[in-house]
């Protein structure tokens, strides 16, 4: 391989991972803590899921047959925080420890030690949260929104709920500043901003937003906690305060979250569907340019979640038509994709059956966000299982696709060993069939009236709602395949080449397979 | 450290596990306190977080000074500074944020002006209440209070903040021509004026709660006006803290004019929370 | 009907382009000038979103078929175009701003509250809606009907099946004329509620201590159901909205038999469909234990069960158990106040304006010779009414 590669292979065994559990106590490896991150994620995807399949054991039939409302209600909302903020967001951030030293030359990131807290945070916060479900009157029971006045009146669990926020707020904005030090700081000479891969772009702008909206939700929570204990009354008419208010500044925080939980997917998907193409990215300054005006969009549109809390018609107006602006960059994104594809000479190893499952799937929830962004059609949809439907296809196909893309596409630079394309195959056409089984039909029971965050509901909508179950055990369920796939290629397989990929680009594959611990000791050479 | 590069990668990172613990510890004592238990377990994440903060610092005290760290590492550390100082501009961002909204749209919805049912909401629900700014809302909550006037211990707290960000400039001249004598004392001076200001915020308080009946439950105007002096307060009591450390460490010639980060990192910290103060005199105070 | 042949029906009513086939799978046209507009929108929108979705899957599948190296395709190596990133920029724009403005003036159309000549002020209850008609002074309460509410209790044994419309049927339906404006207040005694009815495409949130304005103005006679579609706690899920709309003369019968009505009515009473009789109760009359026990089941399991649950153990950490509670066993005047006044700071609210005299002396007799209790005291209406 590359002269850089072959150059540093000597220095490998100078300081290898420290032995036993304190290596990963106290690392401070971009790799390990990579490492880390993605393993917390998916024992957390088990976690956030399997919450999930008790939602839906209990949406199986109409009548209440399993949990209590109120706990139902609290798996709503802990489903909800575990897989945003336990299971996407540490994926993600795994995943910029693990590429992005790699794909910008750079030894490591720029402050390892940081790294490592920002890590070692989350299993405490974690801790925090979950244990509020073991608590006399149970778990927090408002929805991940925890809206005031509602959110006020839970129990024991509030202020762990509160803390464990500003737990995993302060490991997020920590992980970010890293990532935005690393990037502008620690490029290899030559590797200009323009030169950087998408999924290094991408991140660089989703750390500008967490670090611009977890304070905010720190702030908003902060005050719903001294309206609950220290008398305040932001939250309160009869203090002059408004509970809507909560909501303008939450969902300020909220939307850019959701684009946080996006933005590294269409990089990941910039990186994976070149290489199977054979054929460089379509647009790569307008894939940058798209991003940062998605971000941009992103602080502007947050009310489009409240059209019905009764702002001016103004207000009303300006944020719809914000939002469908969203649509443009992403549309160019989708377009980008669609042209890279096109008269390349592709292939359909799994990262790419993924990648595409993802931009099939997050278009047809992408569509029904612009449905949702016209406003008077939103009066009806809004709180329905259409939004449901709307989001499970941006997050499930999307996020976790693009997540699980990741994985395959670059698990055998990690390990050194090859997947099981066998399986890796078929998990990922059993999990897509079992996907649109499980959130299409959500579409329809949304249309037709069926409330969100309800545990029992009318005979009409009796038959979709057991098709989703179904979907949704199914769907559950195959995930067994990635874990089985994964930890069989963590053990062996078929050794993986340097390239690993036919049509890959990019330093990483410059690096022997597995990386070793310290890549780009001295900076290569950048073309 | 490996010869092949400039990079300064440590291997061992003790510390963030047992600032995880401290965090963890001093979150859960904090929220079994609000459930109405003791304070202890807070206190022991309190002190472990402080020890170690000493102990984390110590450590890229002592890199710094034999010397390990490459301009790249300082010029990261400047960036996570920067960003950490936005990430705190979010934060009281939110809290303004409220003050605005409370004073364009709520308070004048509850007083009957605008769309939608404002109208309704006034004559049905509050009728007579016409907010004039400030207010404890129409429950009138808290009961009669007074309003904080800016005149008086704000304006000369005012005047204490913008004077120190002088003394903290002169400061930062004389590392710049490495006369540290003059460094510490106009350091020194810009501590005493920062604890002073705390110690005035203080009897601010003191006044409020015992002369003005302003507390933190007298409606809107007293959420806000705790939540953002108080958090404001807190702020330049750290930033205090930290150039008190900073000043022992001058008084140690620490620092020279070419590798002092950790004066400009405090000094840009103080300025952050001297601006804040000046929104704060506006927004709060005086409009 | 079952999923396989629900499935087939939906393919072909899409093909056939049908609608009544179509109703358990899309929005509903609805009663009101307003929602028939807002389904037009959501149609247009719907196609749109079609055809864009059948052109970008389009080309997408194609190149894939085509473009694959198993066909011997060979990669092309250009990767910009100035002129192409233009148009797929400028095309969607100019799609959106044609979406745009028709949405636009149904959204001003829906915010002109103007010259309603009938209003009712909507306010949501933990988990109830109370009903004022401004002009002509009824007001009631409207829970989910007590048949149905005993058979959603988890463990009830009942087949829910058996319902035509279970969970969205109400002990006293909201009765509108049609053929008027109608102007909805809504506000909310707790925490935020939302009035949905799909048929009216009216949602709007109740927000404890602000009131938002909305309107409707029915077409055709008719009942029409919904739910309250903002999470507000446990029962969320159980408070169904059902509007009864009735001709105008029909409506003004209604009016005139239930006006004026008296500021506190019953609020259990599976009575007729348009119960708010005014039951005159002697509140100033001695009652028997029994007679104010036998009663006060009903009120309890309507207002109180949700909370402090149907058997009185509460759930545990969230709401106290009234078997064995110090308050419901303990000295009378503190329990009438518990529930007179609310504990303020937490979800037990005041009641004095959700039950009358009778009602409250009933459920209060209940709590303290019923689920466990046996105290044996008695609470007069009269007591209760002394309060007011
Ligand atoms: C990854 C997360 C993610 C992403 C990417 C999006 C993307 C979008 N979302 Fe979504 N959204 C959520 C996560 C996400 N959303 C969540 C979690 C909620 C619910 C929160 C809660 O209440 O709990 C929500 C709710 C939500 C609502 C509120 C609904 C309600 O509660 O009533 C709205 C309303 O406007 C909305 C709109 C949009 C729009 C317009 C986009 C756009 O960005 C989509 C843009 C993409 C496309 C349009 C497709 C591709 C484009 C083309 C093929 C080009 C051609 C297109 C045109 C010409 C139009 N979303
Ligand atoms: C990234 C985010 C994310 C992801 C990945 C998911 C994934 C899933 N979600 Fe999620 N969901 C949300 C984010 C997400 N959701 C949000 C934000 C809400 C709104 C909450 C609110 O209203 O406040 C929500 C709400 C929500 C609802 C509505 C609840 C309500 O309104 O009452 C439902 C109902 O079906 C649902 C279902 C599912 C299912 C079935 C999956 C599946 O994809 C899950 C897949 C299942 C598994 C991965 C299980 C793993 C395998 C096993 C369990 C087998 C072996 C078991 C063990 C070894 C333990 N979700
Ligand atoms: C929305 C939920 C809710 C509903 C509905 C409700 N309660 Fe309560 N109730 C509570 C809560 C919470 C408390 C505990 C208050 C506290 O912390 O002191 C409580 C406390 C009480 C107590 C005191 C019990 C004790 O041991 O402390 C009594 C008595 C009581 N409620 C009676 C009633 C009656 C009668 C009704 C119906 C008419 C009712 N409640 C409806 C939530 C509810
Ligand atoms: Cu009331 Cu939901
Ligand atoms: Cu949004």
């Amino acid at each position: 391989m590359s002269a850089a590669s072959a150059e540093h292979h000597d220095h490998d065994d100078h300081h290898g991972p420290a032995p036993g559990l304190t290596r990963w106590l106290y690392t401070t490896n971009h790799k390990d803590i990579g490492t880390l991150y993605l393993l917390f994620s998916l024992l957390m995807f088990f976690i956030g899921g399997g919450m999930a399949l008790i939602i839906r054991a209990e949406l199986f039939q109409p009548g209440l047959q399993l949990v209590d409302p109120l706990f139902f209600n609290s798996m709503t909302t802990m489903h909800a925080l575990v897989m945003i903020f336990g299971v996407v967001m540490p994926a993600f951030v795994g995943l910029a420890n693990w590429m992005i030293p790699m794909m910008i030359g750079a030894p490591d990131m720029a402050l390892p030690r940081l790294n490592n807290w920002s890590f070692w945070i989350m299993p405490f916060a974690f801790t925090l949260l979950l244990s509020t479900l073991f608590m006399e009157g149970g778990g927090p029971a408002g929805g991940w929104t925890l809206y005031a006045p509602l959110s006020l009146q839970g129990g024991d669990s509030f202020a762990f709920v509160i803390f464990s926020i500003h737990f995993m707020g302060i490991s997020s904005v920590m992980g970010s500043i890293n990532i935005v030090a690393t990037i502008f700081n620690m490029r290899a000479p030559g590797m200009t901003l323009m030169k950087m891969p998408l999924f290094v772009w991408t991140w660089l702008i989703t750390a500008f937003l967490l670090i611009a909206v977890m304070p905010v939700l720190a702030g908003a929570v902060t005050m719903l906690l001294t309206d609950r204990f220290f008398d305040t009354s932001f939250f309160s008419a009869a203090g002059g305060g408004d509970p809507v208010m909560y909501q303008h500044i939450f969902w300020f925080f909220g939307h850019p979250e959701v684009y946080i939980l996006i933005l590294p997917a269409f990089g990941i998907v910039s990186s994976i569907i070149p290489t199977f193409a054979r054929k460089p990215l379509f647009g790569y300054a307008s894939m940058v340019y798209a991003t940062a005006s998605i971000a941009f969009l992103s602080f502007i549109v947050w009310a489009h979640h409240m059209f019905t809390v009764g702002m001016p018609l103004a207000g009303e107006m300006f944020f719809m038509f914000a939002t469908m602006m969203i649509s443009v960059p992403t549309g160019v994104k989708v377009f980008n994709w669609i042209a890279t594809m096109w008269r390349g000479s592709m292939t359909f190893e799994t990262p790419m059956l993924f990648a595409v499952g993802f931009l099939v799937m997050f278009t047809i929830g992408g569509l029904s966000g612009l449905m949702l962004a016209i406003t008077p059609a939103d009066i009806q949809y809004h709180d329905t299982y259409f939004v449901v439907a709307h989001f499970h296809y941006v997050l499930v196909p999307g996020a976790i696709y693009s997540i699980m893309a990741a994985t395959y596409y670059w698990l055998p630079k990690w390990t050194g060993n090859m997947y099981d394309e066998k399986w890796g195959k078929i998990h990922f056409w059993v999990s897509t069939i079992f996907l649109n089984v499980l959130f299409f039909p959500m579409h329809f029971v949304g249309l037709a009236g069926m409330p969100r965050r309800i545990p029992d509901y009318s005979m009409q909508f009796a038959d979709w709602n057991a098709v989703a179950t179904i979907g949704a055990f199914g769907f559950g369920f195959s995930q067994l395949i990635f874990v089985y796939v994964v930890f069989k290629c963590m053990k062996g397989g078929e050794k993986a080449t340097d390239e690993v990929w036919e049509g890959a680009d990019g330093l990483e594959w410059t690096v022997p397979s597995p990386a070793p611990y310290h890549t780009f000791e001295t900076p290569p050479p950048i073309r | 450290m490996s010869s092949a590069t400039d990079y300064y990668i440590p291997h061992e990172a003790k510390w963030p596990i047992v600032g995880s613990i401290a965090l963890f510890l001093f979150f859960l004592g904090f929220a079994s306190m609000l459930n109405g238990g003791n304070w202890i377990v807070m206190a022991v994440g309190a002190a472990l977080l402080v020890f170690m903060m000493v102990r984390w610092f110590g450590d890229v005290i002592r890199e710094s000074e034999s010397g390990t760290y490459s301009p790249q590492v300082d010029v990261s550390f400047r960036m996570a500074m920067m960003w950490f100082i936005f990430s705190e501009v979010m934060f009281f961002g939110a809290f303004f944020g409220a003050l605005f909204y409370a004073r364009t749209f709520s308070l004048p919805w509850l007083s009957g002006f605008g769309e939608g049912g404002a109208a309704a909401t006034n004559a049905v629900l509050w009728s007579g209440y016409d907010a004039v700014w400030p207010t404890n809302g129409p429950g009138e909550l808290g009961g009669e209070y007074m309003a904080m006037g800016w005149f008086g211990l704000p304006l000369i707290n005012t005047a204490i903040l913008l004077l120190s960000g002088v003394t903290v400039t002169i400061a930062h001249h004389a590392i710049k021509e490495d006369n540290h004598k003059k460094m510490v004392r106009w350091l020194g001076a810009t501590c005493a004026l920062g604890f002073l200001f705390v110690f005035l915020q203080a009897v601010e308080y003191w006044e409020a709660y015992s002369h003005l009946n302003l507390k933190m439950g007298t409606g809107i105007y007293g959420s806000t006006f705790f939540m953002l002096t108080g958090f404001h307060g807190f702020h330049v009591t750290m930033g205090a803290v930290i150039l008190l450390f900073v000043m022992l460490r001058g008084t140690k010639k620490h620092f020279s004019s070419t590798n002092h980060f950790a004066f400009e990192a405090a000094a840009w910290y103080w300025h952050f929370v001297d601006v804040v103060w000046l929104g704060l005199f506006i927004f709060v105070y005086i409009l | 009907m079952s999923i396989v042949s629900r499935w087939l029906l939906a393919a072909s009513a899409l093909l056939l382009g049908g609608q009544s086939a179509l109703a358990d799978i899309n929005m509903p046209v609805g009663v009101t000038p307003i929602s028939k507009e807002v389904y037009g929108l959501h149609m247009m929108i719907f196609w749109i979103c079609c055809v864009i979705g059948a052109v970008v899957f389009g080309v997408m599948f194609y190149s894939m078929f085509k473009h694959r190296k198993s066909k011997g395709a060979k990669p092309a190596d250009f990767h910009e175009s100035t002129t192409v990133e233009i148009i797929w920029t400028a095309v969607p724009l100019v799609i959106l701003i044609a979406m745009a403005i028709p949405a636009a003036k149904t959204l001003i159309a829906m915010e002109d509250t103007s010259d309603a000549e009938v209003t009712v002020k909507v306010t949501g209850y933990q988990w109830k809606w109370h009903y004022e008609y401004l002009d002509s002074g009824i007001s009631f309460f409207s829970s989910l009907h007590p048949d149905h509410n005993a058979a959603r209790q988890k463990g009830s044994g009942v087949d829910v099946s058996q319902f035509d419309n279970y969970l969205k049927e109400v002990d006293n339906e909201l009765v509108l004329p049609v053929g008027k404006k109608v102007r909805f207040l809504h506000t909310s005694s707790d925490v935020i509620h939302s009035w949905w009815v799909p048929a009216l495409a009216v949602k709007k949130d109740a927000i404890p201590g602000f009131i938002n304005e909305n309107w409707a103005l029915i077409e055709e006679p008719g009942v029409y159901r919904g739910n309250c579609t903002e999470l507000c706690g446990r029962d969320h899920g159980f408070m169904p909205v059902v509007v009864r709309a009735l001709p105008e003369a029909e409506y003004d019968a209604w009016v005139a038999e239930n006006a004026p009505a008296p500021a506190i009515t019953e609020s259990t009473g599976a009575a007729a469909t348009t119960a708010v009789a005014a039951v005159e109760e002697d509140a100033d009359r001695e009652w028997g234990l029994d007679e104010l026990v036998a009663k006060g089941e009903g009120i309890y399991n309507t207002n109180c069960a949700s909370c402090h649950q149907a058997n009185g153990q509460g759930l545990p950490g969230a709401f106290p158990a009234i078997t064995g509670s110090p308050v419901a066993t303990g000295p009378i005047d503190a329990h009438i106040n518990t529930v007179y006044v609310g504990v303020s700071g937490t979800t037990m609210a005041s009641f004095a304006n959700q039950l009358s005299d009778v009602d409250m002396a009933a459920v209060l007799t209940y709590q303290r010779n019923a689920l466990g209790n046996s105290v044996g005291d008695t609470v007069q209406p009269s007591a209760i009414k002394a309060l007011r």
